[in-house]
């Protein structure tokens, strides 16, 4: 029993060591990091379309965080922005970073495609903006309704993709899932981002 | 930046001082002279140069054997109910994510599949398919195994196997709450953590009282040496409740670094989860089957303790270039590398083993299983090490790469290594042999043939759309073109793989039922009756 406990807690050792290195070092340091001025909070409705976008699982085709042109400079030079820092972050919980480009970052997606009517279509049908697109449809968040009523958001949609009568109107959470998208802008200036010299592998 | 550095330089000399004393403390105790005397643990008197694939084939000739091999049945009956419940429920999920993994597969190149319901929109049957066969599947099929080892290795029965039991229905209970709640939206959110944390405690809970056994069993023992497997099974069960139980903290780590907590713990899963439980069954299966001894076990402890040491600290890889501290994915890139050094150690008792005695691959289904999935153990990690270097990650991140060699890991290593554990342990809870020799066959085959698709498939694909995501000059809609034959051929591969895993399951539970006429030979690849050669 003595050499089966000695495994068993040396193994625990060696396991919060890690954790010591691996998750209380860099939460004691991003947690110190200055947060960039300009981020803003999200409001209600936003964080309510970060819900949508979680519950919906945006986050296995897409990421949220370019990487450094010295990097990778595809990041850059397809307009998602400059390389996200830890601040950036400080409203997220949980991450939404991602592992998956099966569709483009979408870390500036709001500054990059400001319309709410066009993230509106897109998410209708992404195949009325981009033949071969393989996202999903969300009719879901959408209603088919005969006449839209007083306040409804109404998606305009071209002939070929219309229904045969009636109108497409948004949902609350497709609208709150648009605004999101559009609160997606880290153009700002980061504060903490080294300017020339930034340390390569 | 500098303090931090500081701390990281005492932290790094401290744990090399400790090291090097425990070194010496281990040399100056003996600790190193198990030597090959502790590798013929797992053997009974007489029982080396004898396969164990057919249980009763080595007639005994003495009385020391006779009753060894009835105390080796007595232990196999003790787990019996409890191995069955695990094994049963994780062929069930098996099933379940199998099926949830193609639809999800279909959907990323036939987008308009099954896209009225929000319950079975891509961004919810992929987590669905990922924890079934993740926590359903390889987690319980591995404390299956693990429990059914563990009174073998100990030599003694199971003590206390009905926690088990009630564990196996906490964890089922706990799974389809989970998969429910993703289904419904009630995601967390994070990769690999998507069930909600109140659902996680039943996990916990389910875990720890599969503890209870292995403690109570392992204060009974009747052999002197634990056995390697042992070790790692011990591991596993301690590492993964600690895991489990940091990462799933609610509301404790915003933003960035969350990021470094979710994959700090997604990875080891696999690193001190599921790989430490498949490498201690193969440590076992193996020389069982051939009926010799791992060739060095000296090398097998150094494995397992490098194992621990450098598969812990692993995870940040998965943010190569991400927004977090540079000294951070760093040292997980240079533990990646290091990796090797398990890696290695355990391959050379793995494929060391087999040398001379491959020819048993043609017959035995356990062997073949098992050490294909420990040769694909080998690959998959070397493979992991190489992708964890920045000049290589650069173009495999964010890409299906990364999913072909997730799957080569998860499903080529350790799922194969899984089947071969059930091929084993079957025969021997419920005294019947397998009903049928081509479905074994079959299951192989397909299951074979789906994975080799499905990885080269998109191992090429991701290859390809990572050099293109790397230079704008390609647009972006283009990159998603290319990638559609590459989906459309993991969806083939995918289809044959669920086709195999149906078999299998088919088979499990005709042996449950005892369909098929009852044979004294253990059903092999051929007939038995080359068996000894």
């Amino acid at each position: 029993m003595k050499r089966a406990l000695a495994i068993m807690v040396g193994a625990a050792l060696i396991l919060l060591l890690a954790t010591l290195t691996l998750v209380v070092m860099p939460y004691l340091q991003m947690s110190a990091e200055q947060v960039p001025p300009d981020l803003k909070p999200y409001t209600e409705k936003q964080q309510r379309g970060r819900q949508v976008y979680i519950a919906n699982g945006c986050v296995y085709c897409h990421s949220q965080q370019p990487r450094d042109p010295s990097f990778a400079p595809g990041d850059r030079d397809r307009g998602w922005g400059r390389p996200s820092v830890p601040g950036d972050y400080a409203n997220d919980q949980p991450h939404l970073l991602g592992t998956m480009r099966t569709g483009p970052d979408l870390f500036n997606v709001g500054a990059r495609l400001p319309s709410i009517d066009w993230q509106l279509l897109h998410l209708y049908n992404p195949r009325v903006v981009h033949k071969d697109s393989i996202m999903p449809s969300y009719p879901f968040l959408f209603r088919h309704v005969d006449e839209a009523a007083e306040g409804d958001k109404v998606v305009y949609l071209p002939e070929a993709y219309a229904p045969e009568s009636g109108q497409i109107v948004a949902t609350e959470d497709a609208l709150a899932l648009a605004e999101y998208m559009l609160a997606l802008d880290h153009t700002y200036p980061a504060p903490t981002l080294p300017k020339a010299d930034k340390p390569k592998e | 930046m500098t303090p931090t550095i500081a701390i990281l330089l005492i932290i790094t000399f401290v744990l090399s001082t400790v090291g090097l004393l425990l070194l010496i403390w281990s040399i100056a105790n003996n600790q190193f002279s198990h030597g090959q005397e502790a590798a013929r643990t797992i053997f009974s008197p007489g029982e080396e140069g004898h396969s164990e694939d057919p249980a009763q084939a080595a007639e005994p000739d003495t009385m020391a054997q006779a009753s060894a091999i009835k105390a080796r049945w007595t232990a196999d009956h003790s787990s019996r109910t409890a191995v069955l419940c695990w094994l049963s429920s994780a062929i069930f999920w098996l099933v379940l994510g199998s099926f949830f993994g193609l639809v999800t597969s279909l959907k990323m190149h036939l987008p308009e599949f099954l896209i009225s319901s929000e319950f079975l929109t891509f961004g919810r049957v992929r987590p669905v398919h990922l924890n079934a066969v993740t926590y359903g599947w390889a987690s319980m099929a591995g404390i299956g195994a693990a429990l059914f080892l563990i009174p073998r290795l100990f030599k003694t029965s199971l003590a206390g196997g009905k926690y088990a039991v009630l564990g196996s229905v906490i964890w089922n209970i706990g799974l389809a709450l989970g998969l429910g709640a993703i289904t419904l939206g009630f995601s967390d959110g994070q990769e690999w953590l998507e069930f909600p944390w109140q659902v996680d405690l039943l996990f916990v809970v389910g875990g720890a009282l599969c503890a209870i056994p292995l403690l109570l069993t392992a204060a009974n023992r009747q052999v002197e040496h634990l056995y390697v497997t042992s070790w790692y099974l011990m591991a596993a069960l301690v590492w993964f409740p600690i895991l489990f139980l940091i990462a799933n903290l609610p509301f404790t780590f915003p933003g960035a670094s969350g990021a470094t907590v979710n994959w700090w713990f997604a990875h080891n899963v696999l690193g001190l989860w599921v790989t430490p439980i498949g490498i201690g069954i193969a440590y076992y299966m193996i020389p069982k089957i051939l009926g010799r001894p791992i060739i060095s076990y000296q090398l097998s402890l150094i494995g397992f303790w490098s194992l621990a040491l450098f598969y812990s600290q692993v995870g940040i890889h998965h943010l190569i270039g991400g927004p977090i501290p540079t000294w951070l994915v760093t040292l997980s890139i240079v533990h990646s590398v290091m990796m090797s050094i398990p890696v290695i150690t355990v391959a050379i008792n793995h494929h060391g083993t087999m040398m001379g005695n491959f020819k048993r691959l043609k017959d035995s289904p356990t062997l073949r299983f098992v050490w294909i999935g420990a040769l694909m153990y080998t690959v998959s990690s070397l493979q992991g090490s190489m992708e964890a270097l920045r000049s290589v990650n650069v173009v495999t991140h964010f890409t299906h790469y990364t999913v072909a060699h997730a799957h080569l890991g998860m499903y080529a290593f350790l799922s194969f290594i899984l089947f071969g554990a059930v091929y084993f342990i079957m025969p021997r809870l419920t005294n019947w042999e397998w009903p049928w020799r081509r479905m074994i066959s079959l299951h192989f085959w397909l299951v074979s043939i789906g994975i080799l698709i499905y990885f080269v498939s998109l191992t090429v694909t991701g290859w390809k759309q990572g050099l293109a995501l790397l230079d704008a000059a390609m647009p972006f809609m283009d990159i998603v073109r290319m990638t559609i034959p590459g989906l459309q051929a993991r969806t083939l591969g995918g289809a044959l793989m669920t086709l195999g895993h149906l078999v299998f399951a088919a088979h499990f539970v005709a042996m449950l039922m005892h369909r098929g006429v009852g044979s004294e030979q253990p059903t092999l690849f051929r007939s038995a009756i080359k068996e000894n050669t």
